[in-house]
């Protein structure tokens, strides 16, 4: 594993933003000092001329993003995902999500992983706000690959589309050359029928990494990166729920809102299974390392066999 | 302008101000006092200022139009309606259960509606990202946008003041309504937004100062705002709220509660008296 890739998606996000700026004349971004951050400024390098940057004013960036898709252009507008989905709620609500524009947000340092910042820039409440605006797209990429190819299918997706990328360097497990994303679809990455782990972001390397551990102990466990959070892929869930009959849902986020309560609301709904949520339970971060914060949080590979073992009853 | 012309906005005012009491009674509801004290800048917009073709609402190089004070959607509406962008007649189901006039603007339903506004403080950062863009696809669209002079107590406001002056969006107008009410009371007393002038010049805005019900006075203004470069330019216009219905004429109490069918009746006869004299003219 030792030459295994790694880079931040949020890295990934800056790259892809060049890429599409280069194939699209329609696509400008928007910044609120925090380019050097959101890698938005790979962008800037590259085309200046459609970069600008709001000042540290989220709220008035997401309307102006708003109005310049009012325009027919293709705005990206970026922060942390604290300020871009925490302190801009409202303005993404009314000027982006009612009218439905087609506006892409890309934030960047959600979660926890922020690390060292501290509570107050580690945005864990991102989908729950995201997920409740009528027909926003939200989703989190688990590495490079998919968030090139998450970068571009927004662009094809007309309306607004939440982003959600992370500040710590994680794992390439993506092939660039074979895969496809489709929004809203769900990804098998291990077969299993014991008990079937849904994660996105960061987590799905740890949960693929859990899901080795647990062959190794018997335990044949379905694992499946789950990147768009809404429209969720209810076919998927419904399928793994009925073949293993126990759910795990992994994820950088509240247990409260994100995607656990999604997957536990179709589940209930339609096919009543037991589910363990793994994720930040409701309780603020601290500062910290990221690697340091993830393993304290249970958000790791070790934490998601250990809830696996007690749940299947191995 | 000619007295012929400076009549017929007259004319075109007055049946706005009727459409704003139709809505609003018609609604039970929404916002007449805000709406009546910028029916003349409505009027003169839709029907003298603005490149829009009414048969094309979403021509992609009309002029854009946002009304930041959302509420006073009345007003908006009744003057779509006047200048032929929908029928005068639809205006009484403002607010109702299936009506494409909702309470506050949505650019989805109601043609001729250019943003979804309602949330103060947001339509001004719509216009200048509308600006911008058009700046960028180097159309030749000037964007105004109406705030109500409460609203400007919204931070946001001043975020997008800034915007607007740093990336020189001189084809943006930013008129505020300065009616002096707002629903708890005078703004200056509410939480004073004084000197409103003053601030939008320290901002980095051409300002000018005008009698909202002064049309001579718009066409002035906004001839000087199109010869203007490089830098945003901004109206503060004095208005009255609740103009030309004697009863709510700066009543703060007329923000936002509609007439009965009483107080309608009485609007209505004050409203086509000054019809019938200006006709008369």
């Amino acid at each position: 594993m030792a030459d295994v890739k790694k880079i931040a998606t949020r890295d990934s996000y800056g790259n892809a933003l060049k890429e599409l700026g280069a194939a699209h004349e329609d696509v400008i971004v928007f910044d609120a000092d925090l380019a050097a951050a959101t890698k938005t400024g790979v962008f800037k390098k590259a085309y200046p001329d459609r970069h600008f940057d709001c000042g540290i004013a989220e709220g008035n960036m997401m309307a102006v993003a708003a109005g310049a898709a009012a325009m027919g252009l293709t705005p990206f507008a970026s922060s942390f995902a604290m300020f871009a989905a925490g302190r801009a709620f409202e303005q993404v609500r009314n000027s982006i999500g009612y009218p439905h524009l087609n506006v892409k947000i890309g934030a960047t340092h959600g979660g926890i992983s922020v690390g060292e910042d501290g509570a107050s820039h580690q945005c864990c409440e991102d989908y729950a706000l995201m997920r409740s605006i009528p027909g926003m797209v939200v989703m989190s990429p688990s590495d490079d690959v998919e968030t090139k190819a998450m970068v571009f299918a927004a662009y094809e997706h007309e309306g607004p589309v939440y982003m959600r990328f992370g500040r710590s360097a994680v794992p390439v497990i993506h092939d660039e050359e074979t895969f496809t994303f489709t929004i809203g679809k769900g990804e098998v990455l291990r077969q299993g029928a014991d008990v079937a782990i849904i994660a996105n972001g960061l987590m799905v390397a740890e949960a693929v990494e859990a899901g080795k551990l647990l062959e190794a102990e018997g335990i044949h466990a379905m694992v499946i990166n789950m990147a768009t959070v809404k429209p969720l892929d209810e076919e998927l869930v419904i399928e793994a729920a009925k073949k293993c009959g126990k759910v795990i849902t992994c994820e950088e986020h509240s247990i409260l809102g994100g995607l656990g309560e999604a997957v536990c609301g179709v589940l209930s709904e339609q096919c009543p299974t037991p589910v363990r949520r793994i994720g930040v339970n409701d309780e603020f971060g601290h500062s910290g390392s990221a690697a340091a914060l993830l393993k304290q949080f249970g958000l790791c590979a070790d934490h998601i066999v250990e809830v696996a073992r007690e749940f299947v009853g191995k | 302008m000619t007295p012929e012309e400076k009549k017929q906005l007259q004319i075109n005012a007055c049946k706005v101000r009727m459409g704003i009491i139709e809505g609003t009674h018609g609604a039970k509801a929404g916002h007449p006092g805000g709406s009546l004290s910028a029916a003349d800048l409505f009027t003169y917009l839709y029907f003298k200022e603005m490149k829009i073709d009414p048969a094309n609402p979403k021509w992609e190089d009309r002029d854009r139009f946002v009304l930041s004070k959302g509420h006073t959607a009345p007003g908006l509406y009744a003057t779509l309606a006047n200048r032929g962008f929908f029928p005068v007649e639809d205006l009484p189901t403002l607010r109702h259960l299936g009506s494409y006039l909702q309470g506050h603007p949505n650019m989805n339903t109601v043609p001729g509606v250019d943003m979804s506004t309602g949330s103060l403080g947001q339509g001004i950062s719509a216009a200048c990202g509308m600006a911008l863009a058009a700046k960028k696809m180097g159309k030749d669209v000037r964007v105004y946008t109406l705030l109500g002079d409460g609203e400007i107590q919204e931070g946001q406001v001043w975020e997008a003041c800034m915007f607007a002056a740093h990336y020189k969006l001189d084809n943006l107008v930013v008129i505020v309504d300065n009616n002096g009410l707002q629903i708890d009371g005078p703004v200056a007393e509410v939480m004073s937004p004084y000197p409103i002038a003053e601030k939008l010049e320290a901002f980095g805005f051409e300002v000018a100062r005008i009698d909202g019900h002064d049309f001579a006075a718009m066409e002035e203004t906004f001839a000087k705002a199109r010869a203007t470069k490089g830098k945003p330019f901004a109206i503060v216009m004095k208005t009255t709220k609740g103009k030309d219905v004697s009863y709510m004429e700066n009543q703060a109490s007329w923000h936002g509660k509609a007439p009965n069918d009483q107080e309608y009746a009485v609007a209505m006869a004050e409203l086509k008296q000054k019809l019938a004299e200006l006709e008369g003219m």
